[in-house]
C-alpha cells in the first residue's frame, strides 16, 4: 500500500496528475470510502486493503469534467468498467493516469458476521500485501479468526482474472481467486419452475427499500438523468400499489444495463439489504453468451456490444430460443 | 386544450354489419377532447371527406380520429382531406376497427365494445400529436438489379430503355440464370440458349447497362431514392480486359476434377472456367477452391498458355461502392435438396435424377452431348417413370406446402421430347394432379398424353428400389384404377420442388425486405401491389417473390421495372416526418442509438450547454432526419430515453396502452 501512496506522492508532485482518486480511511477499519486527494498531506488518508471493495471507474465520469488529470486506481475487475464507460464516451481516457492495483479477493464484513462474529472492533490480515489466508478479528467478545476466503465477496469467487484490461502503469501482484462457477446459480434458477421463480424474486426483491444504492453505484447505470427521476416517464417518484411493485424498478435496470453490464458485482455489494442483484444481470448476460456467443462488456474499447451489432449470424428474434 | 373529432365509418355493412356504429360514435363522443363525433356510410367516399371538411371548419378541430378500415388503405384519403381543411395532416389519427375488428369478431356486443377501445386508444393518442412537416430527399437514378438470370436481364433491359443507368450484380461467373441451363422451353419447345443468349449480348452491349459477374452485394444503407450499395468483386485471377476467351487455359488446365456446378455434378470441369459457352463474359475464373495452384503453390499452367497474358494469380477482392436510387431483387431458385426423400433412392442410384439434370442430359451442351442415357452405365432406357410433386405440395416438414408451379409442364415437354425423339422409350408419369393454367399448357399437356402415347397415372410412388440388375423397381399406386403397380424402369426423373435461393435471406436482411416462411420475398400487397417489396424503392422480380414460369417473370420483371422507373422519374421524394429526435439535455452521448441505426442516420456532435448553471461541453446524438426513416430502433434502445419518435412518441404510446387498459 505504501507504494501506491509514494507512486501517487510522486506523479502530484511532478504535476502529471492534479488529484488522485483512490479510497480514504473509514470510521471502522473495514469500511473505507471511496475519496479524491488533492494534495500528498491529504494521501495521509489514503488506505487501499481487502475492504476496498469500491469499483472507482464511475467516479472518473465526474473526474473527467475537472480540470487536468486524475489518478486513479482500478483493480482489475474495474478495469472492464473503466473500458465500457470509455466505449460510451461517458469518461475521458486523456484525463485518468490509470494505476492497476493488484488484488487477492475483495472482503464483505457481512460474510464475516454471518459466520457469528458480532461486535467487531478491528480486523487485521486485510492488507494487500499481507500473506495470510486467516483475518485476526478483535471484537468485544474477544479475538475471533476466520480464513480469508470465507470472507470474500461473491463476485471474488467467479473472479474475471488478474489482467487489468486499461492502465497506464501496474503496481502490486493480483491472485486469481475464483473456485465457483459463474452462471451455477443462474442454471438453478433457470430450473425452477415459473411460479418458483416468481416466488424467489418476489421474496428477493420484496426486501428492496428503494434507496437507489444499486443504481447510483452501478458504472452502467450513467444516465445524466435516470427514466426513474425523470418527469418525461410516468415511472418517476412513483409509489407502490404492491408489496411486490420494486420488481419493476429493478427488472427495468437490468434490461437497461443488458449487454453493457460487465458483472462489476458493485449493486450487490451495495445492497444494505443484502438482494443478490447480480444474479439479473448474469441472467442477461448467460443468454447473451449462448445467444451471440461468449461476451464480455469491457474487455475492450472498440467492439459492438452483441444487442446494439447485427450479424447474420445473430439468433431470430422471432425464433423463441429452446430452453432446457 | 385539443378539440377532437371522431368520425366513424360504416364502411357499408363491412364495419356496421358487426360493430354498433352508433354507440361507438356516443362513447367516443365522452371521452376528454373530443367535441365533434358523427358516423357515415363510407367515409372514403367524396361525401365522407365534405363531412371532415365541414366539421374541421366549423368546429375549429386540431385533430381527428377516422374509425375505419386499415390506415394503409386510407390513411393517406384522410391525410389529404385534413390538409384541404387546413389542418395538419399529422393531425390525423386511424382506428382501424374493420381489419382489427369487425372482420374478424363476429358477436356484434364483442366487436363494438372493442371499436370502442380502439377508438380511445387513437383519440388519447392524437391529444398528444404535434403538427408535423414533411421533407425532401432527392433521387439517385441509377438502379442496381441483384441477379443476373432472366428475370435480372429482362428488368436491367427495360430499366435501361428508359435512359437509366443500370448495374446487374451476378454471384456465378455468368449471368443467364437458371434459364440458361434449360434445354427447351414450354409451351413452344424453342430453344432455351436461342432465344436467352440474344437477351444477354443485349444487356452486356447496352451502354446504360453495367454488369458486375462473380460479385456478390455485401452492404446496403440508406433509403428509397438513395442507396449506397458495397459489392464485393470477388477476385477472378483473370485480367477482365486482357483475356480474349479463347479458352486454351481451360483445355491445359490439369485439375479438371471438380463437379460442374452448370451440369449439376453430371460431370467434371476444370479448376479455372467459364460455366457454359455462351457465357456473358467470356472471361474464365480460377475457382481456387480447387485450383492446384492456389492449393500448393505449384502448377502455373494457365499463365504459362495464356497467349494473353490474362492471368494474374494475386488479384484481390475489390469492394465497389455505388449509389443507387432503386434496387430490384431478383436473385432467383434452386431445386431442393433430396436428402430427406430416401425413398426415391436419389442418392444410392446415379439413375434417379432430378429434372434439372434431365435438362443438362438432354442438351447438345450437355454431359452426354444430348445423348438421352443412364449415368450409370451410357446405356439408353427403354422406360422411364417421371414423379411429380417431390417436395412440393408436401403436407410434412421434409418439403414445402406449396405448388412449385412449372413441374407440370416441364415434366410433360420432357416426355414429348423423349417420346418424339426415342419413340421406343415408354414414359410413364406418376402425379397427383396436372395443373396447366396458362395460354396454350393445357393444349401442350393433352398432346403429351393423346399424340405422343405418355402415360399419365394419377397417384404417387412409395418407393424406388435398385435392383442388383442395375434397373429400379418403382412401387406406386393407381388412385383411378385403385391398384399397386410395380414396375421397372431404367431411369427415374424426379420433379424436385424449386425453393428461393438461399443467399435470399441475406440479401432481406440488408435491404429490411420481409420475407415469408419459405424465404420467398413478401410483396407490398398480395393482389394490388406485387412486383413491390413492403420497403419503399425495394422491387421484386421473378421466382425470388414465387414460382413461376419464363413468361410470367418476364411479365413480372418488365413490371418491376415500370416500378423502378417510376420512381426514378422523380427528382425528389417528400420524406417521412415521423424521425427521431434526441433530447439534448437527457443524452449521455453512448452511442447505442448509432450503433443500432439501421440507416447511419445518427451522428455525434460535441456542443456547450448550460444544464442549470453548469457549463460543459456534452457529446450528444443527433437524427439525421434526411436519413432517418422511422424505424424506431434508437428510441428503444436509448437507455436514458432521451430519443423519441416524433409522431410515435413513447408518451403517446404509453397513452394508447393506458386508454385500452383503462
Amino acid at each position: 500500500m505504501q507504494e501506491l501512496v509514494t507512486r501517487a506522492k510522486e506523479l502530484l508532485a511532478d504535476g502529471t496528475v492534479v488529484r488522485v482518486l483512490g479510497w480514504k480511511r473509514g470510521d471502522l477499519s473495514y469500511n473505507p470510502e471511496p475519496a479524491y486527494f488533492n494534495s500528498q498531506e491529504e494521501l495521509e488518508q489514503f488506505v487501499y486493503d481487502g475492504f476496498c471493495g469500491a469499483n472507482l471507474s464511475k467516479y472518473m465520469i465526474e473526474g473527467s469534467k475537472k480540470e487536468g488529470k486524475t489518478l486513479v486506481f482500478l483493480k482489475p475487475c474495474d478495469t472492464y468498467s473503466f473500458n465500457q464507460l470509455i466505449k460510451e464516451h461517458r469518461v475521458d481516457r486523456d484525463k485518468a493516469y490509470i494505476i492497476g492495483v493488484g488484488c487477492r479477493g475483495k472482503l464483505d464484513v457481512e460474510k464475516i458476521k454471518a459466520q457469528g462474529i458480532k461486535g467487531i472492533q478491528n480486523i487485521s490480515g486485510a492488507g494487500i500485501e499481507e500473506d495470510t489466508d486467516t483475518l485476526n478479528i478483535r471484537t468485544i467478545y474477544g479475538d475471533k479468526t476466520c480464513t480469508y476466503g470465507s470472507a470474500m465477496l461473491e463476485r471474488c469467487h467467479v473472479c474475471k482474472g488478474k489482467e487489468h484490461m486499461i492502465f497506464d502503469e501496474e503496481i502490486g501482484e493480483s491472485k486469481d481467486t475464483k473456485d465457483a462457477d459463474r452462471f451455477a446459480e443462474i442454471e438453478k434458477i433457470e430450473a425452477m419452475s415459473p411460479e418458483e421463480k416468481f416466488a424467489f424474486f418476489q421474496k428477493e426483491l420484496s426486501k428492496c427499500i428503494r434507496c437507489n444504492a444499486c443504481r447510483n453505484v452501478c458504472p452502467a447505470c450513467s444516465c445524466r438523468k435516470c427514466v426513474f427521476d425523470s418527469n418525461q416517464f410516468d415511472s418517476a417518484q412513483k409509489a407502490n400499489v404492491d408489496s411486490f411493485e420494486e420488481k419493476m424498478f429493478h427488472i427495468i435496470r437490468a434490461f437497461h444495463v443488458a449487454g453493457r453490464c460487465t458483472d462489476c458485482g458493485e449493486c450487490s455489494r451495495v445492497c444494505p439489504q443484502g438482494i443478490p442483484l447480480h444474479l439479473f444481470n448474469r441472467k442477461f448476460i448467460k443468454d447473451i453468451n449462448e445467444l451471440y456467443g461468449e461476451y464480455q462488456a469491457g474487455a475492450d474499447t472498440e467492439s459492438k456490444g452483441p444487442l446494439t451489432s447485427f450479424t447474420f449470424e445473430d439468433a431470430e428474434p422471432g425464433i423463441v430460443v429452446e430452453r432446457r | 386544450m385539443q378539440r377532437i373529432g371522431v368520425f366513424v365509418c360504416h364502411c357499408g355493412s363491412n364495419i356496421a354489419a358487426t360493430v354498433d356504429v352508433k354507440k361507438v360514435v356516443e362513447m367516443a363522443a365522452l371521452e376528454p377532447g373530443v367535441v365533434h363525433a358523427e358516423d357515415y356510410q363510407y367515409m372514403c367516399s367524396e361525401a365522407g371527406q365534405a363531412k371532415i371538411d365541414a366539421a374541421i371548419k366549423e368546429k375549429n378541430l386540431t385533430g381527428i380520429v377516422v374509425c375505419s378500415c386499415s390506415p394503409r388503405m386510407h390513411e393517406t384519403t384522410f391525410r389529404n382531406a385534413a390538409k384541404r381543411a387546413g389542418l395538419n395532416p399529422y393531425m390525423v389519427e386511424i382506428a382501424n376497427i374493420r381489419e382489427h375488428c369487425s372482420w374478424i369478431h363476429k358477436n356484434m356486443e364483442e366487436a363494438t365494445k372493442k371499436a370502442v377501445i380502439l377508438a380511445r386508444a387513437a383519440i388519447a393518442k392524437v391529444s398528444l400529436n404535434t403538427p408535423l412537416q414533411q421533407g425532401e430527399s432527392r433521387v439517385t437514378k441509377r438502379a442496381l438489379v441483384i441477379g443476373g438470370g432472366i428475370a435480372g436481364i429482362q428488368t436491367a433491359l427495360d430499366i435501361a430503355e428508359a435512359g437509366y443507368e443500370v448495374d446487374i450484380v451476378e454471384k456465378t461467373p455468368s449471368i443467364g440464370g437458371r434459364m440458361s441451363q434449360l434445354d427447351k422451353t414450354f409451351p413452344t419447345l424453342d430453344c432455351s440458349a436461342c432465344i436467352l443468349t440474344p437477351k444477354m449480348v443485349e444487356a452486356s452491349a447496352h451502354e446504360k447497362i453495367n454488369i458486375y459477374t462473380y460479385s456478390e452485394v455485401e452492404k446496403v444503407s440508406g433509403f428509397v431514392g438513395d442507396f449506397t450499395v458495397d459489392i464485393r468483386k470477388k477476385a477472378r485471377s483473370v485480367n477482365m480486359d486482357k483475356c480474349t476467351g479463347c479458352g486454351v487455359c481451360q483445355e491445359k488446365c490439369p485439375s479438371k476434377k471438380t463437379p460442374n456446378e452448370f451440369n449439376r455434378g453430371l460431370n467434371t470441369r476444370s479448376a479455372i472456367y467459364t460455366p457454359f459457352a455462351q457465357a456473358i463474359p467470356n472471361v474464365p475464373v480460377i475457382d481456387r477452391e480447387h485450383c492446384t495452384k492456389f492449393k500448393t503453390g505449384k502448377c502455373g499452367v494457365c499463365a504459362k498458355v495464356c497467349q494473353a497474358g490474362a492471368i494474374e494469380y494475386d488479384q484481390q477482392d475489390e469492394i465497389v461502392t455505388e449509389k443507387y436510387g432503386a434496387i430490384v431483387v431478383a436473385t432467383g431458385f434452386d431445386v431442393i435438396k433430396l436428402d430427406q426423400y430416401d425413398e426415391y433412392a436419389y442418392s444410392q442410384s446415379p439413375d434417379v435424377i432430378t429434372s434439372l439434370e434431365l435438362e443438362r442430359i438432354m442438351n447438345a451442351a450437355g454431359p452426354t452431348k444430348g445423348h438421352l442415357e443412364r449415368i450409370s452405365d451410357h446405356k439408353a432406357p427403354k422406360n422411364m417413370v417421371f414423379i411429380q410433386c417431390v417436395g412440393s405440395r408436401c403436407a410434412d416438414k421434409r418439403g414445402k406446402s406449396y405448388c412449385s408451379k412449372i413441374c407440370c409442364m416441364y415434366t410433360a415437354k420432357h416426355a414429348m421430347l423423349i417420346r418424339d425423339k426415342y419413340p421406343d422409350v415408354n414414359v410413364t408419369v406418376f402425379y397427383i394432379d396436372v395443373r396447366t393454367p396458362g395460354k396454350n399448357f393445357d393444349e401442350f399437356y393433352r398432346r403429351a398424353v393423346e399424340e405422343y402415347g405418355v402415360n399419365y397415372i394419377k397417384g404417387q410412388v412409395g418407393k424406388v428400389a435398385p435392383q442388383p440388375n442395375g434397373q429400379l423397381l418403382v412401387q406406386g399406386v393407381d388412385l383411378i384404377d385403385n391398384k399397386q403397380i410395380l414396375m421397372e424402369a431404367d431411369m427415374v426423373v424426379l420433379a424436385a420442388a424449386i425453393e428461393p435461393n438461399k443467399d435470399v435471406r441475406k440479401i432481406a436482411t440488408m435491404l429490411t425486405a420481409s420475407i415469408d416462411t419459405n424465404n420467398f420475398l413478401t410483396e407490398a400487397h398480395p393482389k394490388l401491389r406485387p412486383v413491390e417489396s413492403p420497403t419503399a424503392g425495394v422491387f421484386l422480380s421473378g421466382v425470388c417473390q414465387g414460382p413461376k414460369d419464363i413468361p410470367e417473370t418476364v411479365a413480372q420483371a418488365g413490371a418491376a421495372a415500370v416500378k423502378a422507373i417510376g420512381l426514378l422519374a422523380k427528382d425528389k421524394l417528400l420524406t417521412n416526418p415521423c424521425t427521431a429526435k434526441s433530447d439534448e439535455l437527457l443524452c449521455n452521448g453512448c452511442s447505442t442509438c448509432a450503433n443500432v441505426c439501421p440507416y447511419g442516420a445518427i451522428s455525434y456532435i460535441d456542443k456547450e450547454v448550460n444544464d442549470h448553471g453548469i457549463r460543459e461541453t456534452r457529446h450528444f446524438a443527433q437524427v439525421n432526419s434526411a436519413l432517418c426513416q422511422g424505424c424506431g430502433a434508437c428510441t428503444v434502445a436509448c437507455p436514458s430515453g432521451a430519443m423519441d419518435l416524433q409522431g410515435f412518441s413513447n408518451r403517446q404510446i404509453i397513452a394508447e396502452v393506458d386508454a385500452i387498459c383503462r
